[in-house]
Order: structure tokens, then C-alpha cells, then sequence
């Protein structure tokens, strides 16, 4: 378990993801059997035990502590697995001498009832240090935030045995904790682990963003066009396994298993046969809504009847993988349309349905098409259009980016001039540097935030924004500095972003979506920045002012 | 004689009015007592002062020799008396030449502690617990949440990493009075043996520890090393030249933070610290609980950090103790980082 706790640990502070890919590596490498397979499983979020609610532990630390002490301690920590980890009374006499592997953690609490976990965990607490216990409580109350992903810690395993990342995401999900085969393949003592999973997840194809010299060497006609939706990737898969029962599963593009998030659309996706590549979008009678309906629906812990009612998730296919056990990744892009064509239209489902293709003669036809879908497709399905995506006819599926294959065309962004509020040191190698940025624009006299962004900049660009930040520090408030920003004095940030639309989270009252840094207007007097209701009028009008 | 009328919280200081001194001014006076060379305890400008010779040294380093018109050492548990009071000295074990100061008349004892802790530090002696009838006490970590960890596996920490990135520099920002030399002294004390490279800013205090006795090893200044000589190497800087221009100029630096403080993750966040080393030169609640009990004293007053906590504990195991409002205190060393905005 320390072991364990300390690569977690680590790994909450590490922001370079190079770096940890080199302290999984380290990890998997060194701990043992079956340790390292459980924290695998705990970092790809593959673990299932008993969760315990922050209520019990409450209950325990409040049998163990003075409650002014308690109140006093959360307050100042701000967070409960830490103060608990931090105040749980070292026991005077040790119970045992060996040390606590994980392993034994997960197994013990994947077989305790429920009425035992709360004894049980008090005594794994008294057997660990702070970081130990640390660690235990983050992962009994389901929230590592460490910011690794399945994909990254997978990374991490094709690092070990010097394979791609792909070889591993072939077999991974016929695979489970404590993954021994998995290691034993990987360090050369096993056989590959044969995958009988019948919905697994396979890596997926994806586009280059197109440049204006490529339409010169590309022909039209060897191509086809789809609208680019403003959803998230997924991948549906499904399929039946040796005992006849079926197995479906949703997964994100990285691989992430999403299907408990979605059960309206997974419901739908049991009578496919084979794998289908699409964009999971929201749709409310038949047409798409924006990104922003969507969010509604993510990260959410819980989805109350009325959320699924009112934010419906469909999935718009737009390829094919496997069908009827045949793998298709290997047949052009047009015999896989056609088959997916007749698998859509066999699975009559009203939350499944086929991308549409968009008819052109040219690339001059396409662009115009690209800039007005509202033209092609009704007014709401165009506010939820990013732009087209442009593919070859004969292009096999490819996992990774191969070239020349497919190409996205993005519609041209939003920008507006906005003036830098705040400023806040970054991570990593810009941690010398103030490299997160709040903007804002006018409200009447008065600058309100709008938006924060971190990149859109060459790294001569931040220095020169790092020197300014420095040079016109107004306040301090920890790592934050509150920077110049009058009508004549300040700096003016040119700023791209992909839309727009309401937000209680900011006093503005709107979000930005995706907003970067596109050109620094050191010419411009903070004064002739952009106004609220101009970013008002955009949310209002969605694209057509852009 | 109460308590109160021996020893007075001032704007100043906190001053007792028999001997006509005052105990760690914040502002210049006529004769100042000091317990230790932290720059808000030991402060320039005052008229004479009394301390022990490592603190009088630390403070002509950082004031110039001149700092005060007269100085005086004071011997480690050797009395002196000022109109009827006694004073004396003992070791506190807080930083080199750190005391804690007995205030005796008439029957009635006070110990103003200062700034201390219990856990070894082979830079420093050791505190050593007196009995008194008033104790003064800091509370820096007055929460039961500070358990300060095993060193020696802090260092660990540093020295693994070390291990695991040999193509980056490791910055460990330390402050230059006591924790520095300590974590060096540390890092000795686990077997690295390479040399170990100096901000400018700590080279002189770190080179007095080192002619008083303490085994630092091998020590460069950095300033002047070509970067690529620093892959792999341990740099010791002012925790405020971590997220300085200054640290631009090394290989991918791996930011480490020597305090009492990084034990709340959130606080190694905000400064932007991607290894963060509990190392603290003050008590842990468990030392202050331990420190108090130890001197017998009946009443106890709580200076300078989380008084509420230790007042609340002091009281729920009977013992007289209120909050003693100084201000001024905890600006050098173990602040609170927010405090110390680069």
C-alpha cells in the first residue's frame, strides 16, 4: 500500500505527462504481484468495491476526535479524505508488523458486507501513515484525481515492454484486475492474453486538420463530406459472449468504458451486432443541440429521470468497425458506409441514426456549404455544426492519425478583443511563469471576466506577457496577480473560441468554449476591447454573426 | 506578583517592565532580549541586546556588524540578573544558536520559548524542557492535522526522485536561516555525497553553520555552472526563487518545498511545488502537547499561529492558557505561504 501511496501521491503533483508516464513506468515495473495489477485498476478506474460514503468516515474520525479540533482541522485542510488521513490517532501498539499490500486492501474490502466496512476500515487506517491512509480513503470514496487517464496509464504499460500503445488497447478489455497475464506478457514470461471479450474497445481513426495548400493536391471527387458535430467521440460495441449472454459497452475515445453515464443510449445499442464509430450528441425532436446541452450531461454522479428526459443522448454513426464478427477495418470507407447503412437501419432506433453525407461538386461548393450550414441543415442542427469533415473514399480505418486519409475543416472561430484581468503562474515547465489568463470585456464602464485560457501563444509570447504580468501587478492573491486593466493601460488579448453560451459559473453569466489566445494586441488601448453585449449578441445568435 | 505585571504584551513587544526590556522587539528599543536570528524575532536598531553568541553572529551577518550599539552574550543556563529579575538561557532547538528565555523574580517563572521544536537537527542542540509556572508557547502548527513525518524518509523522497529524473535539476526551496542547512545536513545524513549547489542568498549563513561545526559536505555556489553540469543535481534556493525568472536558467527543473506547511497538499499546490518535503523546525501538535505538559507549567499562553486549537486543547486538559496577541511575528521562516507572495 505505501508503495502505492506514494506513486499517488506523486502523481497529484506532477504535471508533465511525460513525466508521469516515467513514474508509472517505475511503478509497474517494481511493485509486485498483485499489487501493481490493483493499482492499475484503480488508476483505470476497473475497480469495483463497495464504495464507503464520507458519511461513515465522518462517523469514524468523530469517535476518534475532539469535535472543536475536528472543525477547526476540516476547516484549515478543506478537504475530508486529507484531514482525516492527517488527524487519525496513531495507535500506541502496533497490531502486526507486515506491511499492508494493496492487494490485500482491495480484497479485504471486496469481501467485507456492508456492515462490516466501517470496522474494517478503521483498522486498515490504524495500520497505515498518513499518505497511506491518504490513498485509502481516495480510493474507497471513488475520487483519485490525479489527473491520469486509462489511456496514460496504458501508455505507461507499452513504455515497460516496448510496445505501442495500440497492442495494449487490442487485448485490455478481455482482460481484469489484478491483470497477471497482462504483466507476464509484458515483461516476456507469457504468452499474450487472448481476447474473448466480445465488445472490446479498438482504437480509433483520426483526422488531420486540412490547410489551404491541400485542396490544390486533392481531388474532389476521391472524397466525401460530413457535417463535424459538436459532441463527443464515442465508440459502441456489443456483442455476445461464450455463455450466450450479451455484452454491450460504451466507450469514450481513449477507451474510457463511459456506458454507466448513458443508459438511455445504451439501452438502444444491446441490438447492434458489431462495433460503430459516431459522435454522442444531444437531440431533442430530431435535432442536435449545442455542446453546451450536452454538458449538461456530463460529470454528472447521478442522472435524475427529468435530466434524461430533457437532455436525450443519441449517437450519429458515422463508421463501421466490425459487424456480424467481420472485422471491416481493413474494406475502403464506401463498402463500410454501405454497411453501415444497413446496420443503422436494422437496429431501429430512434437514438441511433446515420451521419449524412453532404453532396458537392468541388471544394469551392463545400467551403460555401461549410460557411452557411443553416442553408443545408435546419437552424438548430447548424448551431451545433463545428465544421466538415472531409474523407477518402477508399480510406481503410487506420487506428492513429494516418495521412492524407481524413481531414476535418473547421468553420472559422469567434473572436473577440478582450482585456487581461488576472494572471496565474502554470505548471510544470511554465512554472515560473504567469501562463493561465482571465480575460474580460466592458460592462458599461467596468471589466467583467469572461473566459480563461493558458495557451494560443509561442513561448517567446509568454515571456512577453510573463514581463507585462510582472511589470503591472495591481494585487496579490496567492499564486493569482490581479493585473492593470484600465481603459488606457493594459493588455489587450485577441481571442478565439469555438462558441458561446450561458454559464452561472461566471459573473458575466456566459462560458466560452474553448477559448485560446489567438494574437496579442499590444497596439490596442484596453479601451477598444469588445463589450459584453456584443458576446450577449453571440450567444443570442449562435453563429451567423461570427 | 501576577504574571501579567512581569511580562506585558506591547505594541513592541513583549516587555517586562521590572528590568526595563524587551523579549523579541518587533520595533527598535533601548535593550533588547533575543531569542532567536529570524528576521521577525531578531530584528536591527535596537540599543543593546542580549543573546546567545551563534544568534548575535546570525544577526551581524544579515544587519552588519553595527546592528546594535552594544551587544552582550548570554551562556546557555548561565543566569543574569537585571534589577531583581533573573534571566536565563536554554537551547530550543528551532535553528543554530536558538533559545528559549527564563524570566524569573520572587518566586514566579516564566519561559518564553520563542520559536521551537523537539525532532532532531544535527545543525542545532536539542531543546531542553524547564520547569516554569507560565509557558509561553508558539502554535506555527497548532493543529492536530501537523504530525511532522520521519526525515528521514522525506529525504528518501528527494533522493528517489533524484534517481528516477537524472536528466533534470532538483530545486529545493529552503529558507536560508536553519531549514537549509538542516536539509542539507539531512541529505548528508542519508549517504549522498555529491556536491550540493548554493543560491546566493544562502551562501553565507549556510558557510557560518558550516565553520560552527555542522557536516554539510561538499557545497558550490551555482551561480556560474554551465547547465548541463546541473542534470542531476540538487540545488538549494530561498523558497520565493522557485517560482523566480531565476529558475529558468536550469534543465527542466523537478520544484521541491522544504516546509512544515507542504503537509496540506493544497498548500504545495498553490505554490506551484511538484515535491513536497515536510521538513518543519517548529513543534508538531503532538511536541507542543508533549512540551507543554513536560514544563508543569499551570498556565500557558499561545503565541503566534493556530492559538484557538492548542488554547482549546490546554483547556480540556485543565490548564489555565488564552491567546497572547503579538503581532508581527511569523514573517521569516515557516510562514504561511500565501504571506510570502514571490
Amino acid at each position: 500500500m505505501n508503495r502505492f501511496a506514494a506513486l499517488l501521491d506523486r502523481l497529484a503533483y506532477e504535471p508533465r505527462r511525460n513525466a508521469k508516464i516515467r513514474l508509472l513506468v517505475d511503478y509497474f515495473a517494481s511493485a509486485p504481484d498483485p499489487d501493481r495489477g490493483y493499482g492499475l485498476a484503480s488508476i483505470t478506474g476497473t475497480l469495483d468495491f463497495l464504495h464507503a460514503k464520507p458519511a461513515m468516515i465522518r462517523t469514524l474520525i468523530a469517535e476518534r476526535t475532539d469535535p472543536t479540533l475536528f472543525a477547526l482541522s476540516y476547516d484549515y485542510v478543506g478537504d475530508l479524505s486529507e484531514t482525516v488521513a492527517l488527524m487519525w490517532p496513531k495507535r500506541e501498539t502496533a497490531l502486526t508488523n507486515h506491511p499492508l499490500g494493496l492487494g490485500e486492501v482491495v480484497t479485504l474490502l471486496s469481501n467485507a458486507k456492508k456492515a462490516e466496512v466501517p470496522n474494517l476500515l478503521a483498522n486498515l487506517l490504524d495500520r497505515l501513515d498518513e499518505t497511506g491512509r491518504w490513498a485509502l480513503l481516495k480510493l474507497i470514496t471513488g475520487g483519485l484525481r490525479i489527473g491520469v487517464s486509462a489511456r496514460l496509464a496504458k501508455t505507461a504499460l507499452a513504455q515497460l515492454a516496448d510496445m505501442d500503445v495500440d497492442a495494449i488497447e487490442q487485448i485490455w478489455h478481455g482482460l481484469a484486475p489484478p491483470f497477471e497475464s497482462l504483466f507476464q506478457w509484458l515483461e516476456g514470461k507469457g504468452p499474450r492474453p487472448s481476447t474473448h471479450h466480445p465488445a472490446p474497445f479498438r482504437p480509433v481513426m483520426l483526422a488531420h486538420a486540412i490547410e489551404e495548400n491541400d485542396f490544390v493536391t486533392l481531388n474532389a471527387a476521391d472524397f466525401v463530406a460530413e457535417w463535424k458535430w459538436d459532441g463527443i467521440r464515442v465508440q459502441a460495441s456489443s456483442g455476445i459472449d461464450e455463455t450466450g449472454s450479451n455484452i454491450t459497452r460504451l466507450y469514450s475515445r481513449t477507451g474510457d468504458d463511459i456506458s454507466a453515464a448513458f443508459p438511455d443510449v445504451f439501452e438502444e445499442l444491446k441490438g447492434l451486432n458489431g462495433t460503430i464509430d459516431g459522435e454522442l450528441l444531444i437531440i431533442r425532436d430530431g435535432k442536435v443541440e449545442s455542446f453546451n446541452a450536452l454538458q449538461q450531461r456530463l460529470n454528472r454522479k447521478r442522472l435524475s429521470p427529468s435530466i434524461l428526459s430533457e437532455y436525450a443522448a443519441a449517437i450519429r454513426a458515422y463508421d463501421v468497425l466490425v459487424t456480424d464478427g467481420q472485422d471491416m477495418r481493413e474494406r475502403p470507407f464506401y463498402e463500410r458506409r454501405r454497411a453501415l447503412e444497413k446496420l443503422i437501419g436494422d437496429l431501429h432506433s430512434s437514438r441511433i441514426d446515420l451521419s449524412p453525407l453532404i453532396a458537392f461538386d468541388d471544394w469551392d461548393q463545400l467551403h460555401d456549404l461549410r460557411s452557411a450550414p443553416e442553408k443545408t441543415v435546419t437552424p438548430r442542427d447548424a448551431e451545433a455544426i463545428e465544421g466538415c469533415m472531409i474523407k477518402r473514399r477508399d480510406s481503410l480505418y487506420l487506428a492513429g492519425r494516418p495521412k492524407g486519409l481524413w481531414f476535418k475543416w473547421k468553420r472559422d472561430p469567434f473572436i473577440v478583443d478582450a482585456v487581461l484581468m488576472y494572471a496565474q503562474r502554470g505548471h510544470g515547465k511554465r512554472s515560473s511563469f504567469y501562463s493561465d489568463f482571465t480575460f474580460g470585456v466592458w460592462k458599461g464602464s467596468e471589466l467583467v471576466p469572461v473566459g480563461k485560457s493558458y495557451f494560443g501563444f509561442t513561448d517567446q509570447e509568454l515571456a512577453e506577457i510573463d514581463r507585462f504580468v510582472r511589470k503591472n501587478t495591481i494585487n496579490r492573491f496567492g499564486p493569482v496577480r490581479e493585473v492593470t486593466h484600465e481603459p488606457e493601460l493594459g493588455l489587450v488579448f485577441e481571442v478565439a473560441f469555438e462558441g458561446i453560451g450561458a454559464s452561472t459559473r461566471h459573473r458575466s453569466g456566459l462560458a466560452m468554449r474553448f477559448p485560446r489566445i489567438s494574437r496579442l494586441r499590444w497596439d490596442k488601448p484596453p479601451r477598444e476591447a469588445d463589450t459584453l453585449e456584443t458576446l450577449e449578441a453571440l450567444a443570442r445568435q449562435g453563429r451567423k454573426k461570427a | 506578583m501576577r504574571p501579567s505585571d512581569l511580562l506585558i504584551p506591547q505594541p513592541a513587544g513583549l516587555y517586562c517592565p521590572l528590568a526595563d526590556v524587551f523579549i523579541d522587539p518587533v520595533l527598535p528599543v533601548d535593550r533588547a532580549l533575543i531569542t532567536h536570528g529570524h528576521s521577525d524575532h531578531a530584528r536591527t536598531g535596537h540599543g543593546s541586546v542580549l543573546a546567545t553568541q551563534e544568534t548575535l553572529g546570525i544577526m551581524g551577518i544579515r544587519y552588519g556588524e553595527h546592528f546594535a550599539e552594544q551587544t552582550q552574550i548570554a551562556q546557555l543556563g548561565k543566569s543574569i540578573e537585571i534589577n531583581d529579575v533573573r534571566f536565563t538561557f536554554y537551547p530550543a532547538g528551532h535553528v543554530l544558536g536558538s533559545a528559549q528565555i527564563a524570566v524569573e523574580t520572587k518566586g514566579l517563572k516564566i519561559i518564553v520559548s520563542g520559536d521551537y521544536k523537539r525532532a532532531a537537527d544535527p545543525t542545532c542542540l536539542p531543546f531542553e524542557p524547564q520547569r516554569c509556572d507560565i509557558f509561553i508557547t508558539e502554535a506555527t502548527f497548532g493543529l492536530p492535522v501537523f504530525t511532522h513525518p520521519d526525515l528521514a524518509e522525506e529525504v528518501q523522497k528527494l533522493l528517489r526522485s533524484v534517481k528516477l529524473f537524472p536528466e533534470r535539476a532538483h530545486l529545493v526551496g529552503a529558507y536560508s536561516l536553519g531549514k537549509a542547512q538542516r536539509v542539507i545536513a539531512l541529505i548528508r545524513e542519508a549517504g549522498y555525497e555529491a556536491p550540493l549547489y548554493l543560491h546566493g542568498a544562502l551562501e553565507k549563513l549556510t558557510n557560518y553553520y558550516a565553520n560552527r561545526g555542522a557536516r554539510l559536505g561538499l557545497l558550490k555556489p551555482v551561480a556560474g555552472v554551465p547547465k548541463e553540469d546541473l542534470q542531476g543535481a540538487i540545488i538549494l534556493c530561498p523558497p520565493s526563487a522557485i517560482q523566480d525568472v531565476w529558475a529558468r536558467k536550469f534543465p527542466d527543473p523537478v520544484t521541491c518545498f522544504a516546509s512544515g506547511w507542504m503537509r496540506i497538499r493544497a498548500r504545495a499546490r498553490q505554490r506551484g511545488v511538484e515535491l513536497p518535503l515536510v521538513v518543519s523546525d517548529h513543534a508538531d501538535w503532538p511536541d507542543l502537547q508533549r512540551t507543554i505538559l513536560e514544563t508543569q507549567a499551570s498556565e500557558v499562553w499561545v503565541t503566534h499561529g493556530q492559538e484557538d486549537a492548542l488554547v482549546h486543547w490546554c483547556q480540556s486538559v485543565g490548564l489555565n492558557a488564552q491567546p497572547l496577541n503579538m503581532v508581527g511575528y511569523g514573517d521569516e521562516g515557516e510562514t504561511e505561504p500565501e504571506s510570502q507572495a514571490s
